[in-house]
């Protein structure tokens, strides 16, 4: 039998997932609405942000509210992590926007003739995501360091990706307008994959109360 | 609710609230027979001839009762002296010490003590001091059998009154480090020292009226005493003596001098109730 | 760490503790370090030990002729319970305050603060005078009595007579004082004022606090320990045990599930 206070946790992590359901949505939508060119899409993508915004706004009150019932141990750790994690869903969220701000100005211009597999290092940063938030699910403490090594790949196409662009910028001065927003819409990506890899540093230190942030080799 | 019903529990209500008071009525007015009694038949005799002179001899008018007063508070300062630290200490024991099973049988012997006629108590020194010669009909002896008949009584109140005592107040004392002893004076005694007294006062007012044990113990005496080990007048035997006697003159005084008593053991009561009176509101 | 047995900094050393009324054992084989100047509170759900167990460090269970203890426990490497310890000695060195505040009440604060003093032989004016402003001012009591120590001291409130007791505590100046759920009578002002003396009296004296509210262990204490069933289950650094328990009995007490 579930108490009161033990409803409220469940009704948290509720909260959370609801909330991470809405910011993969985003992101799909986003890198979407890029690679097709769907000024619609991205329109819906920047209105939605603020149902994101809310999510956290929500999910910092119901935290707060079960802190002043003093909670300890785990149900401790599970709100503090809940408060970091719904912080980072909302800057993923953010991030989105901003791809489908950058999808906006690109469909309104000629195509740029350059092979970027965008839709790879995208489906790399949702992975992440994806994956982050399942390890919170299953509290899997093992599923949830796997994923912070995945994050240098990301980095790395991104990198790539920049390269390519400065390149294609240097030869083809007349895109560089178009070269920056896709420059822009890639280090979105870089920082979801960064999210994502923060959530799987709070996962642990759900499960395991060790703080690994910023001791891991970059 | 049917109206028959209502009036029938009223009826019940108001019945038995006049029969609880007509008997509180009662039991008040035997005492105030007594008091008008005494007042209108002794009043009238209480002069200060009464509290300063001897008894007449036979036939005489006058005098008073000078040497039973007096004897009365002779008799109980000497049971205070012997019932007092033997009851108080007897009530330390009970309530500080001793194992389960000793105290029972001490608290049942001094239950049926309590219980033993006033006059089995008078006998017994009788055979033990008059009879012996040691030292016979004496204010001694007088002593000794109200002082007997303190002990179980200031034992048991003591007890009583000890034990009322917080535990609290103990083990805050011991784990001070006070020793064991000292705890139960200084901090044991001293609160409940207000119902050691209001027990050791009641002990007394009770025995100032015993007459029978004085009898064959103190046995009374027309003349001033000079030493304990003579025989003693005391009030209760003197109002015995003239009580029964022939003369008016005897009756009258015998009223004074039942007053007088009354007096004495209303103005203790009366002293105990203003000593145990609420000083302090305490705080809730 | 706390739980290291050669730990040098360790006012009471407890070791094999069992406490036994008649044939039932209330306490089991208990094994634990208290560190000196600091503050450990023992924690548990009711009926688990953990007042038998404080009561056993300054010999108070000994009031109980059923009670019997096996084992040992040292104060600073002295066994308390060797045969030529008295037990009013170990009481001198190891305080206690109680749940239910109780002032002596035929006495006044004055009386009450150095009755432990003069009823072993402290006569001195002046000695008296100053550890009873000392004792005052070290249980935050100081200011509101200093004028009125004369006072009968059942005229004060709840909390300021649970503090009154504090400062008759220290009087006696112990090494430790060992504290039954000092708080659990006060209302919440009366108990932070108490929680925070606790945490300040620490600088001089190594503090013991059975208290059956977590948060005031969380607060107040810097190392804890959880007995269930008399026995200890688990010890550590409050903040330890508080946010990461290493038993899971440890973490479902603390997380609410039982108890």
């Amino acid at each position: 039998m579930e108490n009161h206070f033990e409803m409220g946790l469940d009704a948290l992590r509720q909260k959370l997932l609801t909330m991470a359901s809405h910011a993969e949505t985003a992101v799909n939508r986003a890198v979407q609405a890029l690679v097709q060119r769907d000024t619609d899409l991205a329109q819906r993508v920047r209105a939605d942000d603020d149902v994101i915004d809310h999510f956290e706004i929500e999910i910092d009150e119901m935290a707060i509210q079960l802190l002043t019932k003093a909670p300890l141990a785990s149900n401790l750790r599970l709100v503090t992590v809940a408060m970091k994690i719904s912080q980072n869903l909302e800057r993923i969220g953010d991030e989105a926007t901003k791809i489908a701000k950058r999808a906006r100005d690109l469909a309104q211009e000629p195509p740029v003739k350059i092979s970027l597999d965008l839709p790879r290092m995208a489906a790399l940063a949702l992975a992440m995501v994806k994956d982050a938030l399942d390890s919170f699910v299953q509290q899997d403490s093992a599923a949830a360091r796997a994923i912070i090594p995945r994050d240098k790949d990301v980095d790395a196409l991104n990198k790539e990706m920049h390269q390519r662009l400065a390149l294609h910028m240097m030869e083809n001065p007349d895109t560089i307008g178009r070269c920056l927003h896709w420059i822009v819409a890639t280090k979105s990506l870089e920082r979801i994959a960064d999210h994502a890899k923060n959530i799987a540093e709070e996962v642990v230190y759900l499960c395991e109360a060790q703080d690994i942030r910023h001791t891991l080799k970059k | 609710m049917t109206a028959p019903n209502h009036s029938w529990r009223n009826f019940k209500n108001a019945f038995m609230q006049t029969l609880a008071c007509v008997c509180a009525i009662l039991v008040v007015t035997p005492l105030l027979l007594v008091f008008y009694h005494l007042i209108r038949e002794g009043f009238s005799s209480i002069n200060l001839a009464f509290f300063t002179q001897l008894p007449k001899p036979e036939g005489e008018t006058g005098g008073g009762m000078g040497n039973a007063i007096v004897g009365t508070f002779v008799l109980l300062a000497q049971a205070a002296v012997i019932g007092v630290p033997v009851g108080v200490l007897g009530g330390v024991f009970l309530s500080e010490y001793g194992g389960t099973k000793l105290n029972w049988a001490i608290r049942f012997a001094a239950d049926i003590l309590n219980g033993v006629p006033s006059i089995n108590w008078g006998i017994v020194i009788y055979g033990l001091m008059v009879e012996s010669h040691l030292p016979g009909y004496s204010a001694l002896a007088g002593g000794v059998v109200l002082g007997m008949m303190m002990i179980p009584l200031v034992m048991r109140t003591t007890e009583e009154v000890l034990q009322l005592v917080p535990g609290g107040y103990r083990e805050a004392a011991l784990a001070l480090g006070i020793a064991k002893w000292k705890t139960i004076v200084q901090i044991v005694i001293r609160t409940a020292l207000k119902g050691i007294v209001t027990g050791v006062l009641l002990a007394m007012a009770r025995v100032a009226g015993e007459t029978a044990p004085l009898m064959f113990t103190a046995f009374g005496n027309q003349h001033w005493t000079h030493n304990l080990t003579e025989p003693i007048s005391a009030l209760p035997l003197q109002i015995f003596t003239y009580a029964i006697g022939p003369y008016n003159d005897q009756h009258r005084q015998a009223w004074a001098g039942a007053l007088v008593l009354l007096l004495l053991v209303l103005s203790i009561n009366i002293g105990v109730r203003f000593l145990t009176r609420d000083r302090f509101q305490q705080k809730a | 760490m706390p739980t290291d047995p050669n730990n040098s900094a360790a006012a009471l050393t407890v070791r094999g503790l069992s406490v036994f009324f008649g044939d039932r054992a209330a306490v089991k084989n208990v094994s634990i370090d208290i560190t000196a100047k600091a503050v450990t509170a023992i924690i548990g759900p009711s009926g688990c030990g953990k007042s038998t167990f404080l009561r056993a460090i300054n010999r108070m269970h000994e009031l109980n002729p059923d009670a019997r203890m096996e084992g040992e426990i040292k104060l600073f490497d002295e066994d308390i319970y060797s045969r030529t310890v008295q037990s009013v000695t170990v009481r001198r060195r190891i305080g206690m305050v109680f749940q239910k505040s109780n002032p002596f009440p035929t006495m006044s604060i004055f009386e009450n603060v150095t009755v432990g003093l003069r009823l072993n032989g402290i006569r001195d004016r002046k000695i008296l005078a100053e550890r009873t402003e000392e004792s005052l001012r070290m249980a935050a009591l100081w200011d509101e009595v200093k004028d009125r120590l004369n006072a009968p001291a059942v005229s004060l409130s709840g909390g300021q007579q649970q503090r009154l007791c504090i400062a008759r505590a220290l009087a006696v100046q112990p090494e430790v004082l060992l504290m039954d759920e000092p708080a659990s009578a006060l209302d919440p002002l009366a108990t932070a004022k108490i929680e925070d003396l606790i945490v300040s009296l620490k600088k001089d004296y190594t503090i013991v606090i059975v208290t059956h509210n977590m948060q005031q262990a969380a607060r107040a204490s810097d190392f804890t320990a959880f007995f269930y069933l008399g026995e200890l289950v688990e010890f550590g650094p409050t903040t330890k045990i508080f946010t990461n328990p290493a038993q899971k009995r440890t973490e479902d007490y603390v997380t609410g599930r039982f108890g």
